[in-house]
């Protein structure tokens, strides 16, 4: 082992990290905030646009992320799509997340009992209150492990971004790797930077859990 | 307290696939006094108590409160949701399950419907939450969430959920079914209170004694259909319909020791 190439590599390594977790946080905010519209589309929508939208899902839950990547990056251009590495790249871990995401919320909205929601009828709130107020705030709780486990899947997914050049960790790994030799050294940097990123996010979530949770357990 | 409804039921059919829930359903609930509707599980009480307020859709026939017909603007055109809102405002529900808002304290349950459907501020639906809760002899459990709250308590929170609004008619659906034994006499004493006040009440229930001190008129139902619609006294100590004489030994056994 020669940790030493790492002063050499060390900020381009870190950058990589960088745009690592900026493509894993923005590809999950924008692939959640799809899901849910998805959900709520899948829910309230009149039935053919339900279907729409389910042959979406079928279609992207389907199909490798790389294929989607290709079509994206290398098919985009051919109808006038011309993306840099980087959005492109985003835009793909987005579409890509997005059933997966969307099939969370769905079984999250299941959970809130029928009967909460016919109280609110009941005394006469709106639809769009009673999905604000009530649905939202108890269909994410029941969601929260399920989609805290898809961002964490999500951050390993990110790597595959490396394949039509978005200089994410992977990429800069792979750089140095050629560069030095150094196989073993790089990867071990990127196994590290990985297990800290999922290790944050899975203590953030478990949190997240116990705090929003505090009032719905019942305790004796 | 506003004025009372009355609820004309005419001809109303329910289906549930093929399963035929309400048979040409009539029935005047009048303005200011109790309706207890008892009979056996699966009979339809449930179902017609939904229908008044029209959480139930009827197939056909008419349901009025006060005069204006619910869900329907003619036979067989749907009501606009905002009317049936409007309509649903002043029509109270208590839920078997209770059906409280888990993330919500007890005065956030009550204060919700005041500011999302009444469109009062928060400070005033606040206040008026917690003078509902205090009816309810709850003043001192408003910052609890449900889950610290007893199943007797969560009614009574689900009571003044509903009472806050001012409705004219209030329909309970097994409001004691799912309460241990020890705190059904808290949640009644709430609802005799609401009674002695002049509140239409329809009341779907399995507590003769309630139905027997307390209700104006019982409604025994079966198989979907109305087979008996007097006085507590003569649907409980006289029932000469032997399906009912039936029932009312079935409950007597099961209830002496």
């Amino acid at each position: 082992m020669e940790w030493s190439i790492l002063q050499q590599y060390g900020p381009s390594l870190l950058k990589g990290f960088g745009n690592t977790i900026l493509c894993w946080a923005l590809g999950t905010v924008f692939g959640m905030a799809l899901g849910l519209v998805i959900a709520l589309i899948q829910r309230y929508a009149p039935r053919w646009v339900t279907w729409i939208v389910q042959a979406y899902i079928e279609v992207i839950r389907g199909t490798p992320f790389l294929v989607q990547l290709f079509v994206l990056y290398y098919g985009g251009p051919l109808v006038g799509l011309r993306l840099d590495a980087l959005p492109a790249g985003l835009l793909g871990l987005t579409i890509y997340g997005s059933p997966y995401f969307a099939e969370i919320f769905r079984s999250g909205f299941r959970a809130v009992p029928h009967g909460q929601i016919e109280a609110a009828r009941a005394i006469g709130m709106s639809e769009l209150n009673i999905v604000r107020r009530i649905l939202l705030p108890l269909g994410l709780v029941s969601a929260l492990p399920a989609l805290v486990n898809f961002s964490i899947i999500l951050t390993k997914e990110t790597v595959i971004l490396s394949i039509i050049t978005v200089p994410e960790l992977l990429y800069q790994v792979q750089r140095m790797s050629t560069e030095t030799f150094r196989y073993l050294e790089a990867n071990l940097v990127l196994a590290l930077f990985f297990w800290g990123l999922v290790e944050a996010i899975s203590r953030v979530g478990h949190r997240l859990e116990a705090r929003i949770t505090k009032h719905l357990v019942e305790r004796t | 307290m506003p004025a009372a409804s009355s609820v004309e039921i005419r001809k109303v059919n329910k289906h549930f696939g093929s399963f035929h829930a309400l048979k040409d359903v009539d029935l005047s609930i009048p303005p200011g006094k109790v309706t207890c509707l008892i009979g056996p599980s699966g009979s339809g009480k449930s179902t017609l108590l939904r229908c008044i307020n029209f959480l139930e859709e009827y197939d056909s026939g008419e349901v009025r409160i006060d005069g204006q017909l619910i869900g329907y603007d003619a036979p067989g055109k749907k009501m606009s949701g905002r009317k049936l809102r409007e309509m649903r405002r002043s029509i109270g529900m208590v839920f078997q399950q209770f059906n409280l808002w888990p993330h919500m304290t007890a005065k956030e349950n009550v204060a919700e419907g005041l500011i999302r459907v009444r469109g009062m501020s928060k400070s005033e639906a606040e206040g008026r939450a917690a003078e509902a809760l205090a009816k309810v002899g709850l003043a001192d459990k408003m910052a609890n969430h449900p889950s610290r709250l007893s199943g007797g308590q969560q009614q009574r929170v689900a009571i003044a959920r509903a009472i806050a609004m001012e409705p004219k008619l209030m329909l309970f659906d097994e409001p004691t079914s799912a309460l241990d034994p020890e705190l059904v006499g808290e949640v009644l004493n709430v609802m005799k209170t609401l009674a002695g006040e002049g509140m239409t009440m329809v009341v779907v229930t399995h507590e003769m004694g309630f139905a027997a001190h307390v209700a104006d008129q019982v409604v025994f139902m079966e198989k979907g259909e109305l087979v008996g619609v007097d006085s507590p006294d003569r649907i409980l100590h006289h029932p000469e319909d032997a399906r009912i004489q039936s029932f009312l030994r079935t409950y007597h056994e099961r209830n002496s020791f």
